[in-house]
């Protein structure tokens, strides 16, 4: 292990350019592949956002008692899919009112706008289809007058996030792809321009175990010296954005990290793959 | 030690390159393998250390045959083993040390022991005050020295050489080919392919004669033959 640790670091040694090259290509096919990704963990920020403003709003008739209402939403409440419900009074409804419009505000009149119980959905109960057996469920409280909770906008907001997924995995998927065949294309350079190594070291009797292990390392190192650069890279692309076009979010701690494993991880797969192969035709 | 039992060879591409080949090497002997160009040496060579499978007949060395081995051997069988080229194979951005050592290292020789026994070695073949040059820093004759000390790092029980003097003058040959009888005179068995006719008749040795594949010599059985090998060291290992 000490002798195939020691090839592996000389290797970088005696190859500067070559390996240079290789953490290179690695660290902008995961950076390219970290763009995207960073591109859609916003998109989903900017969704999720949206999403938290879906709301059921029940209005309650005029005279309906305090009790009524209080025990009602003690019950909405208490449903799974209920992340908050409150009570909009009739006063409440008005100030918000005049506050929303402005120079409008004072078109409202007193007693104008009706009390409503607002239910807030938690996250994975926003699709239309939930939305809807909710709003069915608080419809049949005798004080409510009337239910709305923007039918269209929330299956325009539910297509709008689906598409978003399927363009994401599938650009996802292609990116990857595409990061892979370019890695290990550029390891398996690494891997032929050792080849006359690879044979003498045979032909004095080394196992394939033994040639394998310092390709391995060297993998491994290049794919997280690719991985921890393509990290710094998207960090630096998205100051700029964050500078000069719009304020957007990067990975969490434990993403980035996911990222440099994945570039070790890929760096690792494809010497091995490289490696086997030059093994498998000599 | 090695017996090729009538081993025929074909390549997709060029065809026929050995027909019905048998042959048999005992330990501490020394055999010629000669013929001209593409006559199938170097394909007994590589049938020799498993670099390559007969297409039909048995190849056995140290014990190992072709018709039942598995992959994991190949490496144990070749431990035993030196090769040596026409072409040295020298790893050029390593010295020459690095060179000889890396043979003991691919086995797994403990650390301790690698240094000292690189140095016998390259004292052995006359190397000693070159330990730490370049391969490109050294004579053809040199290079081929450093390759032999590669191949005895192991304590082979035979030495297979593919030409090893073609690409050298002829102080060189001489040289080296002093070299293969020292180390021959030490009981390692040596298999040299060689189409150096002056240099097979002065040395007197076996020597099989290869034509387009086919064995159309051997002075063993033919012949003329006039044992190389110390005479207790003539019996057959296997």
């Amino acid at each position: 292990m000490r002798l195939a640790l020691r090839e592996a670091l000389l290797a970088f040694r005696r190859a500067p350019m070559l390996s240079a090259l290789s953490v290179t290509t690695i660290a902008f096919s995961l950076f390219a592949f970290g763009l995207f990704g960073l591109v859609a963990l916003n998109i989903r920020n900017a969704l999720r956002n949206v999403e938290d403003r879906v709301e059921i709003r029940a209005f309650v008739a005029d005279g309906t008692s305090a009790e009524a209402t209080s025990a009602a939403l003690g019950d909405i409440g208490a449903f799974p899919e209920a992340a908050s419900v409150r009570l909009v009074t009739q006063g409440q409804a008005l100030d918000r009112a005049r506050r929303e419009l402005g120079e409008f505000s004072d078109v409202f009149e007193e007693g104008i706008l009706p009390a409503s119980i607002e239910v807030r959905l938690k996250p994975g109960f926003r699709d239309p289809a939930t939305v809807r057996a909710v709003a069915k469920r608080i419809e049949v409280y005798d004080f409510v007058d009337d239910i709305r909770f923007g039918e269209e906008w929330v299956e325009k907001l539910h297509r709008l996030r689906n598409i978003a997924t399927l363009a994401g995995v599938a650009l996802g998927l292609t990116f990857a792809i595409v990061a892979i065949i370019i890695i290990g294309s550029t390891i398996r350079m690494a891997v032929l321009a050792r080849a006359r190594e690879i044979a003498i070291m045979r032909l004095v009797g080394a196992t394939n175990g033994f040639v394998r292990a310092p390709f391995l390392i060297e993998g491994f190192l290049k794919g997280t010296l690719g991985g921890g650069l393509a990290l710094v890279l998207a960090w630096l692309a998205l100051a700029v954005i964050n500078r000069f076009v719009v304020q957007a979010s990067f990975f969490d701690p434990w993403m980035g990290a996911v990222g440099v494993v994945a570039g070790a991880c890929l760096g690792l797969a494809g010497s091995a793959m490289s490696v086997g192969r030059h093994l498998q035709k000599v | 030690m090695i017996r090729f039992s009538h081993v025929h060879k074909s390549f997709a591409r060029t065809g026929v390159a050995l027909e019905d080949v048998s042959f048999q090497v005992n330990k501490g002997e020394f055999v010629f393998i000669t013929g001209p160009s593409g006559a199938g040496k170097s394909t007994i060579l590589k049938l020799c250390f498993f670099e390559e499978r007969p297409t039909k007949g048995e190849v056995k060395v140290y014990g190992l045959s072709s018709a039942a081995y598995r992959n994991v051997d190949v490496p144990k069988l070749r431990r035993r083993l030196g090769i040596v080229f026409q072409d040295f194979r020298l790893l050029e951005d390593r010295n020459v040390e690095a060179n000889v050592a890396f043979a003991l290292e691919v086995t797994g020789a403990p650390p301790s022991q690698v240094g000292p026994r690189v140095s016998r070695l390259l004292a052995q073949v006359g190397l000693g005050a070159k330990a730490t040059a370049l391969p490109r820093e050294l004579s053809g004759g040199e290079q081929q020295r450093v390759a032999i000390a590669r191949a005895l790092a192991n304590d082979p029980v035979v030495l297979v050489a593919d030409e090893p003097t073609g690409n050298l003058d002829e102080r060189a040959t001489r040289g080296i080919f002093q070299l293969f009888r020292d180390i021959n005179a030490s009981g390692t068995a040596v298999l040299m392919a060689t189409h150096d006719l002056d240099l097979v008749r002065r040395a007197g040795c076996r020597t099989i004669e290869i034509n387009r594949g086919q064995m159309v010599f051997d002075s063993a059985s033919d012949g003329g033959f006039r044992p190389s090998a110390p005479a207790e060291a003539m019996e057959d290992d296997e």
